[in-house]
Formats: C-alpha cells, sequence, structure tokens
C-alpha cells in the first residue's frame, strides 16, 4: 500500500498531507518535461492501460505523455457504450484486465462510481479519469497546483467555480481539494445547475457573476454543455453567456491579481470571452502543463514503495549511508 | 389428510381479537380447531412444545415480485413461496410486471395454478391495471379477479394518467379489489438512481425527490375521494407522503398504505460507496422521513408492512450504480429488521408489529387470514423473537441474493410455519435449512 | 542501538577540510582545461560538496567551475524498495553537457548503484566529453564495476557498518563517522 492507498478514486477521502504529496511530488516532474530527453526510467516495464468508456482527447492524451516521460508501455482502449449494456461490459473489462495482468488502469467512464468499482474487483493499480458526475481528481489536483503556483499558497484564498455545478465531477472534485486545503470556496451559476445540499459543505453561493467576480481570488470557469439547454435546465446558451459569461468588461471589476483557470475544451462566447482565456489573468495553458506533471507524480506515488519489500532489503542487505 | 398439530405453550398473539397470553393452539383439518390452556393432545395427531416462542397468526404480504412468467432465473412462484414461508408468511400477493405482464384471466390463473403446485405460502396474483401495464387501456377486471386475481397495479409503474386511475378507481369498485399505486410523477423521476438529497450531491448520483412520489400520493387521494374507489398507496417512503395520508383518513379517504422494512430502517447514507444492494425504487430516503413513517406505523396511518420483494440475478447487481436495477429481495428478512428495529427498538409492540404484519394486510386485500379465531383457516406462524441470528444472503431459499441486510445481526425469526394446517416449514433455530 | 555498537570518528572537521583541499588539487589535475569542467552533486550532501569543492578550483586559481545537482531517485534500480514516502530532490543542470567534463561528486561510494544511476541520467542531459567520479569516502563493498578517481578517505566496512556523513550547511557541523554494526 503506498502513501496515497492501492487507487486514487478522488479527492474526498485523501488527507490534506497526502494531497500536499501529491503537489510536492509533482514539481520535480515538471523539470523532466523541460529537459531534451524528457524521459525518466522511473515506471520502465509496467503496464498501463487507459480504459475510456467516454471520448476524450485531451486527458487521454495528457495521461499517456506522463505514462511514456515515465518510460511505462501503455495501451489505449477506447469502448463505445452503445453496442453492450454499459454494466456488462465494465465487469467482463474488469476481469480481462485482471486475467492479463495489467499493472495500472486510468478509466473514464460515464458512471458516478465506476472507478471505485473497478479498483474493489482488480489488483491492479486503478486511476480515475472522470467517473460520471463523481469525480476528476487529477483535474482538482492540476487546478490545485496551478493556484498554488501562482499564488504560493492554497489556505485562506476565495475561489469560485462557475457554471454547471450540477453535472461537474471537476467541480467536485476541486471542491474537495480546496476545502482539505483551507481555501474558501463559492459557487456561482443558475440555480438549476447547483447541486442538492451544496451550502452544508461549506461553500457560498452566488446569484451573480458580478458578486462572484468582486469575491474571488481565483475565478474556476466550468464548461456548459450544449445539452444542458436542450434538457431545459438553462433557456439558451446567448442568455447564459449574456448573464453568467466571464467577460472582459466584468473582469474589470476584479482584483489586479485575479486568476482566471478553466478545464477545457472552452466554449469561447459561451462561459468565457477569448480575450479572458488568452488573457494576461489567464492560466489555462499552465493547467495543462501542470497536468502532465501531476499525472506523473501520480502514477510514480501509485507504482512504488512496497514498505515491506523495503524492510528486507534494508534487513538483508547494506546498513546506512548512499551506496 | 394432515395430522392433527397441538402447538403447546408458546405466546399466542392474535391481533384480530386482541389475544395475547400463554396458550395452547389445535389445528385440526386445516383449521384452528382450539385455543385455551391444558388442551389435550389429539388422537394420532403431533405435539409441539413452543414454549418461550410466539404463535401468531401467519404474516401476510401484499406486495412481492415472481418473476414467473418470463425471468424464471431470478424467482419463480415455488421459490418464492418457499422464501415466504421461511419468513413465517402463509400469503402473498404476487405483482404482475411479469413478462408478459399479468393483464387477462389465463395469466391470472397461471398464477393460481403455479402456487397450488408448489404448495407453500398461498401467492395471490395481482392484476394489471392496464394492458401490458401501458397506462392506456384498463385490463379486464372482472375476468382477472374471476380467475382468483385480489387487487389490480401497474407497480413497476406509476399509473400516469389522471383519468386512468380514475376510471381505474370507480370500475375496481364493481369488485371491491384495491386499486395499488407506485405513486412516481414520471417526469420528475427520469434518470434518478437515489434520493435527491446531499449524499446524492456528494455521490454524483442523479437524485429523485421526494416531491416526485408525494404529488402522485396527492393525486390518487384527491381521485379516491372523488370515486369513493380503495386506493392503496405502495411503499411509501416520505414524511410529506405520510402528511398527505393522515389528513385524507380524517376525512375517511378509502385509503390504506404500505412501508417497506428498509425504509423504515435504513436511509440514503446506504449508498454511499456506491452499494447496488441500497439501490431500489422508491429510494431510501432521510433520518426524517424514517422518523415519521415509523411514527405513522405507530398510529396506523401507514396500515402495513409490505417487503417489495424484488429479487435480481446477481451479475445484474454487480454493476455500476447508475446501471443496476431498482430492487432488493424481502421476504427472509422482513419479521427479523421489523422486530429488530421496531420492537426491540421500542417503537411498536410485538403484537402491534404482527398486527402490521398479518391481520392489517390481511383486511386490506380482503384475504383470509390474519386471525386465530375458532373455525379459521389454519394459517399459523410460530416465531422465535429471541434468539439472535446474522443475516446469510448465500443461504437464501429466495434464487436471488440482493439484500441490504447481508451480516446483519438480527432477532426475531420463524420457526414454523403452518398453511391451510400443513407444516411447510420447520427449522429447530433461526436461519437453519429445514424440512 | 545494540551494546556490540562502536561508533568512531573517521574525519573530524578538521580533517575533512584538509580532504577536501587536496581532493580539490586532484580534480584540477584530472581536468587541466578547467573551463569544460562541471561538477555535478548528487542529492543531497553531494551537491554541498561539489559546491564547497568548486569554490576551493576557483580559489586556487581556476576560472569559475559550472556546478549543478542531480536527483537520482527516478533512475534507482530498487524504485519498488524505496518505501512509502519517496521524496524527490531537485535536479538542476548547467545548460549543455556536450563536450564537458564532469565531475560526478558525491559524499559516500558503497555499491556504486547510485552512481551507475547517475550515469543513466546524465546519458539523457548530452553527451559529455568524459565522466569522472569524486567522493568523500569510499567503504568497498561494491556490486558493479565502478571505481572513483578521487578519494578524500578510503575504509574498509562490512554490510553491517554504517558510514555517516554531516555537512556544515545541512547538519551543523562537517565530521564523517563509522559505526560499526559488529556480530548480531
Amino acid at each position: 500500500m503506498t502513501a496515497i492507498g492501492k487507487d486514487l478514486v478522488g479527492l474526498e477521502h485523501l488527507s490534506p498531507e497526502q494531497i500536499r504529496l501529491i503537489l510536492d511530488t509533482a514539481e520535480p516532474f515538471k523539470e523532466v518535461s523541460e529537459r531534451p530527453i524528457k524521459k525518466v526510467p522511473a515506471l520502465r516495464g509496467k503496464t498501463i492501460v487507459n480504459l475510456f468508456f467516454e471520448a476524450s482527447t485531451r486527458t487521454r492524451i495528457s495521461f499517456e505523455f506522463a505514462e511514456k516521460r515515465l518510460s511505462a508501455d501503455t495501451v489505449n482502449v477506447a469502448v463505445s457504450g452503445s453496442s453492450v449494456s454499459k454494466g456488462e461490459t465494465l465487469v467482463d473489462t474488469a476481469r480481462n484486465l485482471e486475467a492479463m495482468r495489467i499493472d495500472m488502469v486510468v478509466i473514464r467512464h460515464g458512471s458516478s462510481g465506476a472507478a471505485q468499482f473497478l479498483g474493489s474487483r482488480i489488483r491492479s493499480n486503478v486511476i480515475n479519469a472522470g467517473d460520471g458526475k463523481h469525480e476528476h481528481p487529477t483535474q482538482g489536483l492540476l487546478d490545485l497546483l496551478t493556484i498554488r503556483d501562482r499564488h504560493g499558497r492554497i489556505e485562506g484564498l476565495k475561489v469560485c467555480l462557475v457554471g454547471d455545478i450540477l453535472h461537474s465531477r471537476v467541480a467536485r472534485s476541486n471542491l474537495w481539494g480546496l476545502t482539505k486545503l483551507g481555501a474558501e470556496v463559492g459557487v456561482c451559476g443558475p440555480r438549476t445547475l447547483l447541486p442538492r445540499g451544496i451550502e452544508e459543505l461549506g461553500v457560498q453561493v452566488f446569484d451573480r457573476i458580478e458578486q462572484a467576480i468582486e469575491w474571488a481570488d481565483v475565478l474556476n470557469v466550468l464548461r456548459l454543455q450544449l445539452e444542458r439547454m436542450e434538457k431545459g435546465f438553462i433557456p439558451s446558451l446567448r442568455e447564459y453567456y449574456r448573464v453568467f459569461g466571464v467577460t472582459e468588461e466584468r473582469l474589470a471589476q476584479a482584483r489586479r491579481d485575479i486568476t482566471v483557470m478553466h478545464p477545457g475544451p472552452m466554449n469561447r462566447g459561451v462561459e468565457i470571452d477569448s480575450r479572458v482565456a488568452d488573457g494576461p489573468h489567464s492560466v489555462i495553458l499552465d493547467q495543462v502543463t501542470n497536468g502532465v506533471a501531476i499525472r506523473m507524480a501520480v502514477l510514480y506515488l501509485l507504482a512504488g514503495g512496497k514498505p515491506e519489500l523495503a524492510d528486507a532489503a534494508k534487513r538483508g542487505a547494506a546498513g546506512g549511508g548512499a551506496e | 389428510m394432515t395430522r392433527p398439530l397441538l402447538l403447546r405453550g408458546g405466546r399466542v398473539i392474535d391481533p384480530s381479537r386482541g389475544i395475547d397470553e400463554v396458550a395452547d393452539l389445535l389445528v385440526q383439518d386445516g383449521k384452528i380447531a382450539g385455543l385455551g390452556r391444558g388442551l389435550g393432545a389429539p388422537d394420532g395427531g403431533e405435539v409441539r412444545d413452543v414454549t418461550g416462542l410466539v404463535v401468531a397468526p401467519g404474516l401476510v404480504d401484499v406486495h412481492v415480485h415472481f418473476r414467473e412468467p418470463g425471468n424464471e432465473d431470478e424467482e419463480t412462484v415455488a421459490t418464492g413461496a418457499r422464501a415466504a414461508v421461511t419468513g413465517g408468511y402463509t400469503a402473498v400477493c404476487a405483482m404482475p410486471n411479469t413478462d408478459p405482464v399479468t393483464d387477462n384471466q389465463a395469466a391470472v390463473g397461471f398464477i393460481v395454478r403455479q402456487s397450488v403446485r408448489a404448495g407453500l405460502a398461498r401467492v395471490y396474483p395481482i392484476g394489471a391495471v392496464s394492458v401490458g401495464q401501458r397506462g392506456e387501456k384498463l385490463a379486464e377486471f372482472g375476468e382477472m379477479v374471476g380467475a382468483g386475481a385480489v387487487a389490480v397495479s401497474d407497480d413497476g409503474r406509476p399509473v400516469a394518467s389522471g383519468h386512468l386511475m380514475r376510471t381505474a378507481l370507480e370500475y375496481a369498485r364493481t369488485f371491491d379489489i384495491p386499486v395499488a399505486d407506485h405513486c412516481e410523477e414520471p417526469t420528475l423521476f427520469t434518470g434518478g438512481v437515489m434520493h435527491e438529497g446531499l449524499v446524492s450531491s456528494r455521490l454524483g448520483l442523479k437524485g429523485i425527490p421526494a416531491a416526485a412520489e408525494e404529488i402522485m400520493v396527492a393525486r390518487d387521494l384527491l381521485l379516491a375521494e372523488l370515486t369513493g374507489g380503495h386506493v392503496h398507496l405502495c411503499h411509501m417512503s416520505t414524511r410529506g407522503s405520510v402528511a398527505f395520508i393522515r389528513r385524507a383518513k380524517e376525512r375517511n379517504v378509502r385509503v390504506t398504505a404500505e412501508v417497506t422494512p428498509h425504509h423504515l430502517t435504513l436511509t440514503d447514507h446506504a449508498c454511499e460507496g456506491y452499494d447496488t444492494n441500497a439501490k431500489m425504487n422508491p429510494p431510501l430516503r432521510e433520518a426524517a422521513d424514517v422518523a415519521a413513517l415509523r411514527q405513522a406505523l405507530v398510529e396506523g396511518v401507514i396500515d402495513c408492512i409490505a417487503t417489495d420483494h424484488a429479487p435480481h440475478a446477481y451479475d445484474e447487481k454487480d454493476a455500476a450504480f447508475d446501471d443496476a436495477p431498482f430492487g432488493v429481495v424481502g421476504l427472509e428478512t422482513g419479521f427479523g429488521v421489523a422486530h429488530t428495529e421496531l420492537v426491540e427498538g421500542g417503537v411498536l409492540s410485538l403484537p402491534d408489529l404482527i398486527h402490521r404484519m398479518s391481520t392489517a394486510p390481511a383486511r386490506a386485500f380482503h384475504l383470509p387470514g390474519g386471525g386465530l379465531r375458532i373455525g379459521a383457516v389454519a394459517d399459523v406462524c410460530v416465531l422465535d423473537v429471541r434468539t439472535p441470528w446474522t443475516v446469510d444472503a448465500a443461504a437464501f431459499h429466495s434464487k436471488s441474493r440482493n439484500s441490504p441486510f447481508g451480516g446483519r445481526r438480527l432477532t426475531g425469526a420463524a420457526r414454523m410455519t403452518l398453511v391451510a394446517g400443513r407444516l411447510v416449514h420447520d427449522v429447530p433455530a433461526p436461519g437453519a435449512r429445514g424440512a | 542501538m545494540t551494546p556490540h555498537n562502536d561508533r568512531s570518528i573517521l574525519l573530524d572537521a578538521r580533517a575533512f577540510a584538509r580532504a577536501l583541499q587536496r581532493m580539490a588539487v586532484e580534480i584540477t589535475e584530472l581536468a587541466p582545461a578547467a573551463e569544460h569542467l562541471v561538477l555535478i552533486g548528487i542529492q543531497r550532501r553531494g551537491v554541498e560538496l561539489a559546491e564547497r569543492l568548486a569554490q576551493l578550483i576557483e580559489k586556487n586559481g581556476g576560472p569559475s567551475v559550472r556546478r549543478g545537482a542531480l536527483d537520482i531517485t527516478l533512475y534507482r534500480d530498487d524504485l519498488e524498495t524505496v518505501g512509502p514516502k519517496p521524496v524527490i530532490g531537485e535536479t538542476r543542470i548547467p545548460g549543455d553537457l556536450s563536450g564537458s567534463h564532469v565531475v560526478i561528486v558525491d559524499d559516500v561510494l558503497y555499491t556504486g548503484r547510485t552512481v551507475r544511476a547517475a550515469l543513466d541520467e546524465l546519458a539523457d542531459f548530452g553527451r559529455p566529453r568524459r565522466i569522472s567520479l569524486c567522493v568523500l569516502v569510499d567503504r568497498g563493498g561494491r556490486e558493479l564495476p565502478i571505481a572513483a578517481d578521487v578519494v578524500g578517505k578510503a575504509v574498509k566496512t562490512g554490510p553491517r557498518d554504517r558510514v555517516d556523513v554531516g555537512v556544515k550547511e545541512l547538519d551543523g557541523k562537517d565530521e564523517v563517522t563509522v559505526v560499526r554494526g559488529g556480530p548480531a
């Protein structure tokens, strides 16, 4: 069992110390991505499967880079959920992976709880790359790292999540990570897109984006999906932009050092203006860079460190000092 | 012809006549033949010493799902009837959401014949309200009742159309049967998998708000009042529903209502960890709802306990929470859970519990049973309310294992069950496999 | 601590300083063209030693010497036994190493596996013209065919012994002690 457990399923049940360990471990991995040869042998010989039941280019590529830069062997599996009932496929897939002795699985699935479902059935380490509406822990972690890099700390910062919180696993992971590291969390969006009981989690609710911008040190702007309009949660994308859009004009009322984040991919002109996304407040590209480093750190921490082997090595071999 | 049987020295509880005393019970020719102290042993009969045990009218469950025809791998009338007598039930009512739907006299007659063949608990068919349970056309109530149906229901689904529900209530008056409704407003339910609340927000699962049930409860009560028909409200789960029923009963609306042992015991926290054995419809709700349901049972606002026994194959439940089917089994844990939580929990007395699990449900559906008067049919259960036992789903007589109570320590189990005087369940200790 | 433990000072502060002086001279002899010299210390104490050696070389009249730091955690061949909290230190390589003479600096040379990892890692940064090894203490017990070019002090030790190196910057004082494990 490693310092963060067998699987990374979410941030809700990690301790603040464990979260900090991942962030601290990610720092040296940023340096690896700056080298001419962007590879270290740390996970050489490990087999990692990227099991994506939902289409995703950016997250999958980010994980793939992280895995290859650690010298692991990676296999990408894209599963379409249409032909077979989703439940069947997941159980059979788990059994097949177990039978092939895969070391680690990165899974993205449309059902909340899918990562935990898989992790409890196979010995391989399981990393949640997004399960339904439940959590997207590596995104939460890279968001924390980006905020920490920019502001030097998390504690006491005011971070507001903007948009469709109800359907967002990124929002939930951010919520857990930020509160555990001592930030103040706010949410802003139409009431139809806020989950029940959100106030009971210690979160401030802002009905208008202007209030949120005035309050926040950091805005994490979430993607609004087209189908929310089709299912009647909001009347139109145009109205959403007019009422909740993060625009340059609105940001003019913000603190000088307000940071704007977005997990991507962006709907320019819906939840966020191009000029904001490309402007001086935006750290969106840093998020992408940090994403690879965070994922390398997570893979590294999960793959290594079996204390019983360490003890055996100590007993059988050298005394102290370097070798 | 079965031998006469004397049950000696048990605590005899007959809620239909307010009897609760240590006495002997004599069963002969399939009927209750005697009740009193010091009864003589019958000629050619058997004597069983039931000192320390409770002798009660057989339990009656007005809401079970036996998956025959269509899904016999999950349960059949025979295996369901076996599970029933193991739990102390002598009669159950089987919902019609089979495949094909039980919506005509031939299908109803089939269930009756399967029940007779099994020769265990009496399985009374409930016919569909609408043909195919599609919610469009009324099914033939008269023919179904003639073949043995005791009620009508589209359970599994609500009767969504107000017009159809009204018509059904009016038409059912002719045959004096209840219309049992699964109360759920379909557009508020879509895609939901658990109670809408803080827990569903944390787990990222789509919620079903309490209002989805309460809206239809209010509608059904108003329609029952309008038509003078008898509406039976299935598996109540919210405090709002309880409040509506209470006011309707004050106005003498003809309503009966049931609640499941799991809704009296568990809350939505049971879904944490994505355990699909906590996924059922209506979902487990909040502590305040559990408290209100218990209080309603005490007052009689809710008439009876029914398990909504819903077997599912293990591989169907072994899935991500979103994809698993709704439902849990309950016949073999029903009395144990209710006794442990309500009687030992100080909410109900034992006679009141037996009233709610035997006399009241029989009365609600006009079924024989629920009492031990002389000459009544000898549907009897002998209950052990002292010896603790641990629920082991692998040992169930039901074909299915999907129970939220696996591993739980309970007190309350049936040691013997008699149907028409025949001993169809007989174990030396709770949970043991016996005759 | 078992009653058989036997602790002795191998180098006190003065001997430590004298050893470093001598090592700086030997490095200069190894690499007469000092402008191509790069001292790279292995985390952690090797980094402090590399810094001190570089300063000594510059004080002795040489041109400024490039220094760097290398953390070999990701190149270890025993990654799985590192333990539950593998802490990775900073790796800082000054510019392109191609054509330079790299001197790896570490505090203790024992099995040789750390140096092997360092060589692998350096290869990912370019192709030095030459790589030498400089250590403060060589305690014997090699498991790989690796030898140091510059050694501060050699001492014979067994598998149950420990060599503890303290440097002023991290541990408060310069000192090398040997703790003998002795028979069980």
